[in-house]
């Protein structure tokens, strides 16, 4: 048996550290189709599973990719798939139906130069908005923001904690870079790597209704193989799992409930990280490889004397509203960089109330220069 | 619609020499097994169930074979041969 | 002593769940019974068997059998059983979804299924239309029908189901119509205990939206038209069986030995592990 966890100091790249990490929390399924710049994650994927005991396939299409994901999950295997912005677009229906069957599973979008087939080897951030309303209807959605390779390894352990807690898919939008570059990795002793698994049923099968949840809004899930008899549908269902389409009270309990499992613990799941921002006047808030750039545009700043200070958002969503609207009430002006034309900006602009909000957005190959961060924070001041 | 689960007292003792059991109420009308039976051992009733159809009865001439065609043709588990209590 | 009266195979389908929702007549009833049936006789443990369906009338069988199930998104529930079956392969997963779902927007993951060998079985409920959203034209709807989609007669040739699943790899294929049902039972039976990627295509009567559309009379016209117009024959080449209104042939097409994914899986795994020690 190859080893699980792959304790040490690494240099890897963050594809690589973003299936080291979802092999050390326990994923032991992968159904992934190539692209670009994703595709490494399959490949290491493919040659780690099987060492580990673990399922790898190729399979068609995204379509049939996440499809066999929750399929797996609800075998009670932890799974994963990983892909871009154009196999994303083919994923978003069946991330309706993982919300809507309280499937815990983990999907990678490794964002890069969109819209459509745009620029494969490119990096971008335009996928953010897509992540959370990508497919239809009312849902929530936890999707997170790694900014280095470190974090790769940690951020996908953390997805799939999230998403066994919750029972619900979680996205874990890299971008091009991070996923690419190669950077020093410290991975710990796989006792020291918390994990956490799905709620099991404590009562027998007679008694168990699938959908029936706990005080913290989130059903035990029981798995196919194991006696429950269960039965799963993306059509609204009642706590047994039945299918009642004709009853409002049944839509509007569904619906309400399989939201407010995010949102009423919201303050559990969100993270970020806050940066010489206890006396700032002008804040930037960045995310993933943009917030490399940002957080040395903040140091040149206290350099120059400007009271800069960075808020890096890990969780994009449920999106980090308490924390945005503290800071905005603290600073004067809120510095908004983004690979993209404009979409956290305008979660910031709602959050922010008055405060205003300097957007800057880059499309293309680089990210931002700290200098046009910089820039940005003096005429912000 | 809950189906009937016991036969009626006044039903049991014909039920008792039967060969085929109907499920009454689950009955749709659709004809299968009257119409299929190979020896044409089953007629429409003139009693009416809760959805308006006549549903089957074996025929007072007792030819039905016991080959189960009945129950396998029928969609809406409404009618199976008896089996013998064990 | 009263007599209580329990269906044989009432201890299959799911409490509460019957009466479905098909219509009067309607071919599904039978598949459903035929399928229970093929699982009570060979004795299977319904702990271990998944029964996985799409959208559509057929659809709804997962609901009803009273086994571990799932109801997937439209066209998926191949895919979805792939990945069941890979991460237990202990279980028996079990296709059950119709001509629309499999073989148009899902026919892409049909043909890679088939192809791998995967090992699961796909049982289609063929009834030539979409019956759920009121009788559209589908991948197998004759010639010249008629549909609310093909007001003017259908101009598109429909599949030859058999002939697809044995040219994209399926081990077993089989088809039958629902009047066939003892055969169809016997054909299930083969296919669940049978490595590989196993198909059966079960013709069935829309006798409320399809058989309307075309006036193809009552239900037992409909079933009396599935009796006389198909001829049972073994081992046809599947080529050779497009489906007519006047002809339908049904038997086995194709029974093949050739090792299923999952063996193919874990012989993988076990030399990969080897070469770790």
């Amino acid at each position: 048996m190859g080893r699980e966890v792959l304790t040490g100091i690494h240099f890897w790249q963050g594809d690589m550290a973003c299936a080291e990490g979802a092999i050390a929390a326990g994923c032991r399924f992968f159904a992934g189709y190539p692209i670009t710049p994703a595709t490494e994650i399959a490949e290491r994927m493919a040659q780690r599973l099987p060492e580990v005991g673990g399922v790898y396939i190729q399979m068609e299409d995204e379509l049939a990719s996440l499809a066999a994901v929750i399929g797996a999950s609800y075998a009670c295997v932890k799974s994963m798939t990983a892909t871009s912005g154009p196999g994303f677009s083919l994923m978003v229906e069946n991330i309706g139906l993982a919300f809507m069957t309280e499937t815990p599973c983990v999907i990678v979008n490794v964002m890069r130069g969109g819209p459509s087939t745009g620029q494969p080897t490119m990096p971008g951030q335009q996928d953010v908005m897509q992540a959370k309303w990508g497919s239809h209807g009312d849902y929530e959605i936890i999707a997170l923001s790694p900014s280095s390779v470190q974090e790769m390894f940690n951020l996908t352990v953390e997805a799939f904690n999230l998403s066994e807690a919750y029972r619900t898919p979680v996205i874990v939008l890299a971008d091009e870079i991070v996923a690419h570059m190669w950077e020093r990795v410290t991975i710990p002793a796989k006792k020291d790597i918390k994990i956490v698994n799905r709620k099991k049923p404590k009562v027998p099968p007679e008694k168990y209704k699938p959908f029936s949840p706990d005080k913290d809004l989130v059903p035990p899930m029981a798995c196919f193989g194991e006696g429950y008899r269960l039965y799963a549908t993306g059509l609204t269902h009642d706590e047994t799992g039945h299918p009642q389409t004709l009853s409002a009270e049944v839509q509007e309990k569904l619906v309400q409930r399989l939201c407010d499992k995010i949102r009423k613990n919201a303050d559990r799941i969100v993270k970020v990280e806050e940066i010489m921002l206890e006396d700032a006047q002008v804040a930037v808030v960045a995310y993933g490889i943009t917030s490399r750039g940002a957080l040395s545009a903040v140091r040149k700043a206290r350099e120059q004397g400007i009271k800069a200070g960075l808020l890096r958002l890990i969780t994009l969503w449920p999106f980090p509203d308490q924390q945005i609207s503290q800071i905005a009430e603290q600073v004067d002006a809120i510095v908004v960089p983004e690979m993209n034309y404009g979409q956290i900006v305008r979660e910031v602009e709602r959050a922010a109330k008055e405060t205003p909000v300097f957007f800057l957005p880059k499309l293309g190959e680089e990210p931002h220069k700290p200098s046009e961060v910089l820039d940005v924070i003096r005429r912000a001041r | 619609m809950a189906s009937q689960k016991t036969l009626y007292p006044h039903e049991e003792k014909k039920a008792a020499k039967m060969k085929i059991m109907v499920i009454e109420d689950r009955c749709k009308g659709c004809g299968y097994c009257i119409e299929f039976c190979p020896v044409k051992a089953l007629e429409y009733s003139n009693k009416l169930n809760a959805r308006g159809v006549h549903p089957p009865k074996l025929k007072k001439n007792d030819i039905c074979t016991h080959c189960g065609l009945c129950e396998l043709l029928c969609p809406d588990f409404a009618i199976y041969l008896k089996r013998k209590e064990k | 002593m009263s007599v209580k009266l329990e269906h044989p195979r009432q201890s299959f389908l799911r409490e509460g769940m019957i009466p479905h929702i098909w219509c009067k007549g309607c071919g599904n009833g039978i598949i459903l019974n035929c399928f229970v049936k093929a699982l009570d006789e060979l004795n299977i443990d319904l702990n271990k068997v998944v029964v996985v369906s799409g959208i559509g009338c057929i659809g709804r069988i997962s609901g009803y059998t009273n086994t571990d199930s799932f109801h997937t998104t439209h066209g998926r529930p191949i895919a979805f059983a792939t990945g069941v079956k890979l991460a237990k392969p202990e279980l028996k997963v079990v296709v059950i979804s119709g001509d629309g779902d499999l073989f148009a927007i899902g026919g892409n993951h049909f043909i890679h299924a088939a192809r791998r060998n995967m090992d699961i079985q796909v049982i289609c409920a063929n009834n030539f239309t979409y019956g759920m959203t009121g009788g559209q034209h589908g991948p197998t709807t004759p010639l010249e029908a008629l549909a609310p989609t093909t007001p003017h007669g259908n101009i598109e040739h429909p599949f030859n189901l058999v002939h697809l699943a044995a040219g994209s790899g399926a081990v077993y294929v089989a088809r039958w119509t629902v009047f066939h049902a003892q055969r169809l039972i016997e054909s299930i039976k083969k296919a669940l205990q049978k490595e590989g990627f196993s198909f059966i295509e079960a013709i069935t009567p829309c006798t409320e939206i399809y058989g309307q559309y075309n006036k193809m009379g009552t239900a037992v016209d409909m079933m009396r038209w599935l009796k006389e117009s198909s001829e049972v024959r073994y081992h046809y080449d599947p080529v050779k069986a497009e489906i007519t209104p006047s002809k339908i042939i049904v038997g086995e097409f194709v029974d093949i030995e050739k090792p299923g994914y999952t063996r193919l899986l874990q012989e993988m795994i076990a030399k990969v592990q080897r070469k770790r020690k």
